[in-house]
């Protein structure tokens, strides 16, 4: 297969980026697209140029380092998948794609396809842990999680943290994977003790990282590669809306009221 | 947004349904009038109650236009660069003109407002007569292109009304995995209801039903 590639490249976080355009030769249907930009960067490098920096680890679909625009989807035109599980047979011979890193403030690029994401572990930073006594580890079975809760936990559990909800947010959004977090802690019995606390805490992080506010439009949704689901959004709008009541609440008593 | 929309959407029910009204003839339809403005009477005073709701709709209005543009202003904020491309995958229509939308359906408010409240416009001079509202509407509705504008000013509403109230069930946070489809359902019937009730007015006097 031959492609031609319109690539992003940018040399650091403040230098003016561009478009490159690329021809991407000897490639295989089976190749993954992060192995059709190793070849293509083989003979970058073999030219003496600069190759195309992207963040990638696993290669599995499970870390969630890879992600970039496509044909401005994100992650590319294959639902429920990563770049890196993303193959050349989605494609046809003689393609012509652009490739652009996430944009949004609050990732800002560091250089070419790489954005950074600490926004990201700062949310998490803020909410997404349980407080628990160290030391000898739990009986197995000694809390017990109805079924449905468990199921639905380890649907929003699945979030690999990549970023492409934000990338595909009319708003850039951060609300998919905040939401991801805050319900697979809520739906188990170990998130509850500070699940009014972390509702509010991780979704103040949230705005304070200048992410964009939801507004329903469910494009996270769609390019999701763990497919989670628009509801968990509701289900912390929720929480957070509890947790303002109960603000108001203790409030009026502490006031004597 | 979602506080503000819900009375706002509660208005425009209620107003639809008002309008059905029209159907039972000249004097009922301006019976209906005159008695919105005595609501609470003798308790309450002429015109007190509907002073109140106007109050409340237009502060609910304000607050609504004031989250809106605070909402658009964080997302140009939020992304500074935007995408050479990019492709809309599963959002709706509805969802993606909610900004338009808005600003078409205040300008329509704003001109409804003059039209059939105070006459200023559609009306040839001495035509309006203030409370002979079953005139006023065949009147005004008779000229073809107002009724055109009043029935795509509903189109947009309807639109408006279908991503808002689903949006409402999302924000308040009443949807789940089990009720998603419900609610999606239930703004799809709604706004549909309402948009058809409206139109069918000047539609109606156009088509000589209500004359
Ligand atoms: S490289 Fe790990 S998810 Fe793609």
């Amino acid at each position: 297969m031959k492609l031609t590639l319109r690539v992003w490249r940018q040399k650091n976080a403040n230098a003016r980026g561009r478009f490159v355009t690329y021809e991407a030769k000897n490639i295989t249907p089976d190749m993954s697209f992060l192995e059709m930009l190793d070849v293509v960067n083989e003979e970058l490098i073999g030219r003496g140029e600069e190759p195309i920096a992207f963040e990638h680890d696993c290669r599995e679909g499970i870390c969630g380092s890879c992600g970039f625009m496509i044909d401005g989807v994100a992650h590319g035109p294959k639902r429920a998948s990563t770049v890196c599980q993303l193959h050349m047979r989605s494609f046809r011979d003689g393609d012509s794609l652009t490739i652009e890193p996430w944009r949004a403030k609050a990732f800002p690029v560091i250089k070419d396809l790489i954005v950074d994401r600490s926004a990201f572990d700062r949310i998490i930073q803020a909410g997404g842990f349980i407080s628990v006594p160290t030391g000898s580890a739990p009986d197995a079975n000694a809390i017990l999680v109805p079924k449905e809760n468990a199921e639905l936990a380890f649907d929003a559990a699945a979030c690999i943290g990549c970023g492409a909800c934000v990338a595909a947010c009319p708003n850039a959004s951060a609300m998919l994977f905040t939401a991801a977090k805050v319900s697979h802690l809520h739906l188990l019995p170990q998130g509850q003790p500070e699940r009014y606390d972390r509702a509010r805490n991780i979704v103040a992080t949230m705005d304070k990282e200048e992410f964009g506010g939801c507004t329903n439009i469910g494009e996270c949704e769609a390019v999701c590669p763990k497919e989670i689901r628009l509801h968990f959004i509701a289900l912390m709008n929720r929480d957070l809306i509890r947790a303002s009541v109960r603000d108001w609440k203790v409030g009026r008593r502490a006031a004597g009221m | 947004m979602a506080v503000t929309g819900f009375i706002l959407v509660g208005f425009v029910i209620v107003h639809m349904l008002g309008n059905l009204k029209v159907y039972q003839g000249e004097e009922k339809f301006n019976a209906y009038a005159v008695g919105l403005r005595e609501i609470g009477s003798p308790a309450v005073g002429h015109e007190q109650f509907l002073w109140l709701m106007r109050l409340v709709l237009l502060t609910a209005t304000g607050l609504h236009i004031v989250a809106a543009v605070q909402l658009t202003q964080m997302s140009h904020a939020a992304r500074p660069v935007s995408y050479v491309q990019k492709k809309v995958i599963q959002a709706t229509y509805a969802s993606r003109t909610m900004r338009w939308g808005g600003v078409i359906i205040t300008l329509f408010v704003v001109y409804h407002i003059l039209h059939l409240t105070f006459g200023a416009v559609g009306f040839p001079p001495g035509q309006y007569r203030h409370l002979s509202v079953y005139r006023n509407v065949v009147t005004g509705f008779s000229l073809w292109y107002v009724s055109a504008f009043y029935i795509a000013a509903m189109v947009a509403l309807g639109l408006h009304m279908y991503h808002g109230v689903w949006s409402m069930f999302q924000t308040l946070g009443l949807s789940d995995e089990n009720t998603g489809r419900l609610y999606r359902s239930l703004a799809i019937v709604s706004s549909f209801v309402v948009v058809v009730g409206n139109i069918s007015v000047p539609a109606g006097v156009l088509v000589g039903l209500v004359k």
